[in-house]
């Protein structure tokens, strides 16, 4: 579905993606982590094509996405920050999102799901963190696209609009869809994510199922293993990063 | 790119400060006609405000919204659509509604005062015109600064910056530059500085206009003595139009190959 390979990106003097080279199949829900400014953003931007890499190829669907921007019709993708124009209504943006794309939407179910219907003539500058969270959960999920991209899903979300998009989450990828997620709620990951991508200094440090690295790393739970997976990099003389999760 | 200036145009046409920014336009104009009778002092006078006010007003309302869209351009540029429409399309929208604004603010008090019949209607239309075509050039600059810098603080310092040398030190320079060198010929100097500045071509345009070009300086008399009124106010108008032109294919060609 979505292949990249030897994929580069500095900014400046900054090395943020060393050779990377990754395969995202279908009928999947993957997880990059990685401690803050290992590259987890720009990698899933480079994807969206928000980020032009200096080397490498990403093909979407076997087709090299440099340059295009029709292919991003497939992808949906929620963003880390949710901020709207402040003075267009909930109603009104998600008409103008819809107006965008060619692709069919359904966001009636998805508004029943987050209970947004009270807002939905409300101008989106007077909503809170939540719920303007909510809506950009609509507007990501509300087309039928085989790609789903989500950067930080849960945050400003109440306990009971979590359980909802996990619920969401899973129904999408019953339907066979790629999920790939980022998070630093590992309690998350670990409930959701099937394969686990670990980037750690702009390399890929770990690639495989969340069981794997449960297993690897001798600990019953993703915190865990994650947690070890970082204090042996922190020992190893060739990482002296600080890193934090 | 159509339907991203749609939304922009929609969303601020709406906000407070658009209004505000008409209401106050309202208010001035309607003033000065109802405290002078003759039309073309009030353009005068308009002019002399309208010139300072309209590229700062236009250079801030863009900056600001071209900061404030920054994580709602991430969500369009996740959509279906080449990422240099929404440059372009959000320029588009925010310079339009600051025009459409000025439009309303000066033209509404001038209808009803009857400018329709008078023969102070082509100074009322150039007045129209070069406030039309700053508010493009001056949202035009902030845009672009806006989209080279991803440090707030260094973008609105560098906008007003711009503002501050095309209003105020532009012309201390010109005058220096005149005083040092006077022994010399300085017709095609003067000419060619002006052509420079988008403020000063924009106060040639009215004053070639209003016929009294001599009368307001140096360079006034040069532009009529070299051009003739009509050639001068193509010329004028030309150089604006670059002025808008240069600055959005900036932002054309960045927008095409930054990274957000």
């Amino acid at each position: 579905m979505i292949s990249i390979e030897h994929l580069s990106k500095s900014f400046g003097k900054n090395t943020v993606l060393r050779d990377v080279s990754l395969e995202l199949k279908a009928a999947n829900i993957s997880a990059i982590l990685g401690p803050n400014g290992s590259g987890k953003t720009t990698l899933i931007k480079s994807i969206l094509g928000m980020v032009i890499p200096d080397q490498g190829t990403i093909s979407v669907q076997g087709q090299p996405i440099r340059g295009k921007h029709k292919y991003r019709d497939q992808i949906d993708y929620l963003s880390q920050i949710a901020r709207f124009p402040e003075n267009l209504k909930v109603r009104e943006l998600l008409r103008m999102i819809q107006d965008l794309r060619t692709r069919k939407a359904y966001p009636d179910a998805l508004i029943a799901r987050f209970e947004l219907e009270p807002f939905m003539e409300t101008r989106l500058g007077h909503l809170s963190g939540g719920t303007r969270q909510k809506v950009n959960l609509v507007q990501a999920f509300m087309y039928d696209s085989p790609i789903i991209i989500l950067d930080e899903p849960t945050s400003g979300l109440d306990p009971v609009a979590t359980l909802r998009l996990k619920e969401l989450i899973l129904k999408e990828r019953e339907k066979g869809k790629l999920i790939l997620i980022t998070s630093h709620i590992m309690s998350f990951v670990e409930e959701m994510a099937e394969d686990i991508v670990f980037l750690l200094d702009g390399h890929i440090h770990f690639e495989g199922s969340c069981d794997e690295l449960k297993e690897k790393y001798h600990a019953s739970q993703l915190e865990t293993a994650i947690a070890r997976m970082m204090m042996r990099t922190e020992n190893n003389p060739h990482h002296e990063q600080n890193i934090q999760i | 790119m159509n339907k991203i200036f749609k939304y922009s145009f929609f969303d601020l046409i709406r906000s407070r400060w658009t209004l505000v920014y008409l209401a106050f336009y309202l208010l001035l104009t309607f003033a000065l006609l109802t405290l002078t009778p003759d039309t073309s002092k009030v353009v005068i006078s308009l002019m002399n405000i309208i010139l300072l006010l309209v590229p700062l007003i236009a250079s801030m309302f863009s900056v600001i919204y071209s900061y404030n869209s920054r994580e709602f351009v991430e969500l369009l540029l996740a959509q279906p659509i080449p990422r240099r429409q929404i440059f372009l399309g959000q320029y588009l929208g925010v310079a339009s509604s600051l025009a459409l604004s000025y439009l309303l603010g000066i033209g509404i008090p001038f209808l009803v005062f009857g400018i329709l019949g008078s023969a102070q209607l082509g100074h009322f239309l150039t007045l129209l015109l070069v406030g039309l075509l700053l508010s493009f050039i001056f949202s035009a600059l902030a845009f672009l600064i806006a989209l080279k810098h991803d440090n707030k603080l260094k973008g609105f310092g560098l906008t007003i910056l711009v503002w501050l040398f095309f209003a105020v030190i532009y012309d201390g320079l010109f005058l220096v530059a005149m005083m040092w060198f006077r022994d010399y010929p300085l017709d095609n100097f003067a000419l060619g500085a002006s052509l420079l500045n988008p403020i000063d071509l924009s106060r040639m345009l009215i004053l070639l206009k209003l016929d009294i070009a001599a009368l307001l300086g140096y360079t006034g008399a040069v532009f009529q003595q070299f051009f003739g009124s009509s050639m001068g106010i193509l010329l004028s108008v030309g150089c604006l139009l670059l002025w808008i032109g240069v600055p959005v294919w900036r932002i054309y060609r960045i927008s095409g190959r930054r990274d957000f």
